[in-house]
């Protein structure tokens, strides 16, 4: 297989012809699926803004099963399948092994979602993403999901395969750059995920056509999260590893030490995706030594871990603005940052967003006894709009910010607007997510149509406070769909009808990577240093408020009726 | 060196921590600890655990089971379904049954007692969303879960159904009352 390699002049970048293509195909579609979630997302907010309260309640239902599937499922793995490509093509310069079978896998992946799609627009399939049985949807529903992991998977393997080809063609030498590292570790986390997801929705595909009889549902749960959750563990690797590529883009930022963060990715293999209990503490059957072991030992190395990455990131971007000359005070480095430059405020939003709401809303629903108080209520949307919005989405649209030049080859249009969005997406999401837990707190369910309950002469008759919640999630949420709506203008116009860009020169050989000489920047920092106190100290803000926040819930928690 | 490059230092893994990040791991590591102890901690000393009692069940024999109690506690029925309103002793067992899109019967307890409160679901998994109090549990069908709960409050409390369950999910409703 004869290909070509283009050397982007704007960023040196060297692009493998046919893996750029796939990237391109694979980043297209994924943009396309977030404009379709987005549109759904217009008919869940404003259904469950009890003053408009828009569609009727088999359409929420089906909008809402769709709204998940294309944004979680569909958005964001074809985005990260070009994240792998472009991790191991076109930052390990070498070809991208087999495109034909990587366009076998978009294939596959495109007609699986597709088929999904359908399935549930047809209104026999709103079952939810996680269409617990004996629930049960259309088999075409299950087959499509079915369709679409066999191609992620294959993706993955042709990610795999490039490394090897870089390996024995020496394109690069000694280790892997960090932010491939952390790319591999996504990718081995996809392959366990995608078993699981196997192991679970095949039966259950066939209980839908009737070849099986019965999948437990309490099976089903502990296996189907087993898949879910460790989905979510791949995009936290691949959103890290953004956020380093980001941090070398925007500022030359070395890793304060290779070592640190690829020990925390490692953290990531060994214990994140086995962490899936705290989806299951309020389940039958359990034992509580598994749940504690579960969220304990599994869950909170990697949360290690993710502190970790969440100090050492800013770090790194410090150290290098220091470098710079920004040395004032604890924070000049962050003052004389390129907030007006979108790949970087979109990354630092993101960042700050996901530790804050994210992780720490996290850590509290995943303590077996705290989660009782939050299980199923709208305040489990609010967290992870925290993780997979502020963090993955809004990482991704930081690095299209950067790719629209380097890899679509054009001029941005609007860079006004492309300067505001990551604040506007960013912010009303943070105010998004913060009102969702306000209103979860107060006992909102999640996936609910109706807080009146239909006149039902028990319902609960909610405070009013939860209305008022639930109608600044409505704004909060219409402003941040805005956000996404300018995202999407700017990188299907930029696409369409941006000033086309110099290619660059096109060669039919890879120019390996430059051994670099060892930089002196590693002895700069040693250990006798401090080297990133400005970091330090909101690394010590965020401390205090998870210790606050955690021990709010306990002292609320002990205030609950007696359970044992 | 750069992230997105190879490391320039080949022998990266012997470099030095910096003192910011060796500092912070000792920390985050300390608080992971902490929150450790707090959940076991709390399974001695604290008064809220979620009961992990459990038995296989069919909706058939569970039925049967919360109707003996109703048979013999009902108190008096209430609203146009007539469902009937339970007061067990102290201590005894209490069944709720969750199916579409109800829940059954209406209970009545007394405060500071305990009870043992089983739970199923006869088809769908349900979700019992205790208000205004926000304590939550999965139910899932095929699994008799068997909680032991002591309300520490009177009142009139609601059970919303907060695992999306079909068309009728929202309007499933129950009741409990303390005395
Ligand atoms: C852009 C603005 C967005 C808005 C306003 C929005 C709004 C919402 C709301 C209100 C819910 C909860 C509904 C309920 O439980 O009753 C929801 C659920 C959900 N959203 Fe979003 N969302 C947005 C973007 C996203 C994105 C970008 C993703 C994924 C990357 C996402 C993934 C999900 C998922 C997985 C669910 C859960 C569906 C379920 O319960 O099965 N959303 N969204
Ligand atoms: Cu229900
Ligand atoms: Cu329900």
């Amino acid at each position: 297989m004869t290909t070509t390699y283009r050397t982007c002049p704007r960023s040196g970048l060297q692009f493998d012809t046919e893996a750029e293509k796939l990237m391109l195909a694979n980043a297209v579609v994924a943009v396309v699926f977030l404009l379709i979630g987005g549109i759904l997302a217009i008919g869940v907010v404003l259904t469950r803004w009890p003053a408009i309260h828009w569609l009727a309640a088999d359409t929420f239902y089906m909008t809402l099963t769709a709204h998940g599937i294309d944004m979680l499922i569909f958005w964001i793995i074809f985005f990260e399948i070009a994240v792998l490509y472009f991790c191991s093509s076109t930052l390990l310069r070498c070809r991208l092994a087999t495109p034909k079978v990587a366009w076998l896998a978009f294939a596959l992946m495109l007609i699986g979602s597709i088929t999904t799609n359908v399935a549930v627009f047809q209104g026999e399939s709103s079952v939810m993403m996680t269409s617990y049985v004996p629930m049960m949807a259309a088999p075409s529903f299950y087959l499509g999901l079915i369709l679409f992991a066999v191609g992620a998977l294959v993706g993955c393997f042709v990610f795999l395969g490039t490394l090897v080809i870089a390996k024995k063609e020496k394109t690069y030498t000694g280790s892997v750059p960090l932010v491939t590292f952390g790319a591999i570790v996504a990718c081995i986390i996809a392959v366990f995920t995608i078993a699981s997801g196997a192991i679970i929705l095949i039966p259950t595909f066939l209980m839908s056509v009737g070849i099986v009889k019965e999948v437990d549902p309490l099976v089903y749960r502990t296996i189907w999260w087993a898949f879910g959750h460790s989905s979510q563990q791949i995009n936290v690797a691949a959103h890290i590893s953004i956020w380093y590529a980001i941090a070398a883009i925007a500022f030359g930022a070395k890793p304060m030490s290779e070592r640190v963060s690829r020990g925390a990715f490692l953290l990531y293999i060994l214990f994140l995706q086995l962490a899936s209990a705290h989806h299951l503490l309020a389940d039958p059957g359990l034992s509580s030594a598994w749940k504690v072991v579960n969220t304990s030992y599994f869950m909170y190395f990697a949360v290690l871990a993710s502190m970790i990455h969440g100090l050492t990131i800013p770090g790194a971007i410090e150290v290098a603005q220091r470098e710079k000359g920004y040395t004032k005070g604890l924070f000049e480095w962050l003052r004389k940052a390129p907030w007006g430059n979108p790949v970087f405020s979109g990354m630092f939003i993101s960042l700050i967003g996901f530790g804050f709401l994210g992780g720490i809303s996290g850590v509290m629903m995943g303590t077996e006894q705290l989660n009782m108080i939050i299980h199923n209520t709208i305040y489990v949307p609010g967290h992870f709009h925290a993780t997979v919005v502020v963090g993955t989405t809004l990482s991704f649209m930081a690095l299209t910010y950067f790719l629209i030049p380097v890899l679509f080859k054009r001029e941005m249009i609007a860079p006004g607007l492309a300067k505001l969005q990551p604040y506007l997406f960013g912010l009303s999401m943070y105010f998004f997510c913060l009102v969702m837990m306000g209103a979860g707190t107060l006992g909102v369910s999640r996936r609910h149509w109706d807080m009146l309950m239909g006149g039902n002469p028990l319902a609960y008759e909610f405070p009013g406070a939860a209305y008022l919640m639930m109608g600044l999630v409505g704004i909060a949420g219409i402003a941040a769909i805005l956000g996404g709506a300018i995202y999407i203008y700017i990188t299907v116009g930029s696409l369409l009808w941006g000033k086309k860009l110099d290619i660059g020169s096109l060669s039919d050989k890879t120019v390996p990577i430059p051994v670099s000489a060892p930089s002196a920047v590693v002895h700069g920092h040693g250990s006798a240093g401090f080297a990133a106190p400005g970091t330090f100290s909101l690394a010590m803000v965020f401390l205090v408020s998870f210790v606050l926040y955690y021990f709010i819930n306990w002292k609320y928690l002990s205030q609950v009726w007696g359970l044992s | 060196m750069s992230a997105i490059l190879p490391p320039s230092d080949r022998l990266w893994w012997k470099q030095p921590l910096d003192r910011v990040e060796g500092t912070w791991i000792v920390i985050a590591f300390i608080w992971c600890m902490i929150m450790f102890v707090m959940m076991v901690g709390w399974h001695i000393y604290g008064k809220q655990n979620l009961s992990t009692e459990t038995y296989k069940t069919s909706g058939a024999m569970f039925t049967a089971k919360a109707q003996a109690v109703v048979d013999k506690y009902t108190v008096r029925k209430e609203t146009d379904k007539q469902i009937p309103v339970v007061h067990p002793p102290a201590g005894s067992d209490v069944y709720l049954v969750a199916k579409l899109w109800d829940w059954w019967p209406i209970i009545e307890l007394e405060k500071d007692k305990t009870y043992k409160l089983h739970l199923t679901s006869m088809d769908y998994n349900h979700g019992f969303s205790l208000q205004p109090v926000n304590i939550n549990i999965q139910v899932v069908p095929g699994y008799e879960h068997v909680v032991k709960i002591t309300p520490n409050q009177s009142g009139t409390f609601s059970i919303v159904c907060n695992e999306y369950c079909g068309i009728g999910h929202a309007n499933m409703a129950g009741r409990i009352y303390v005395k």
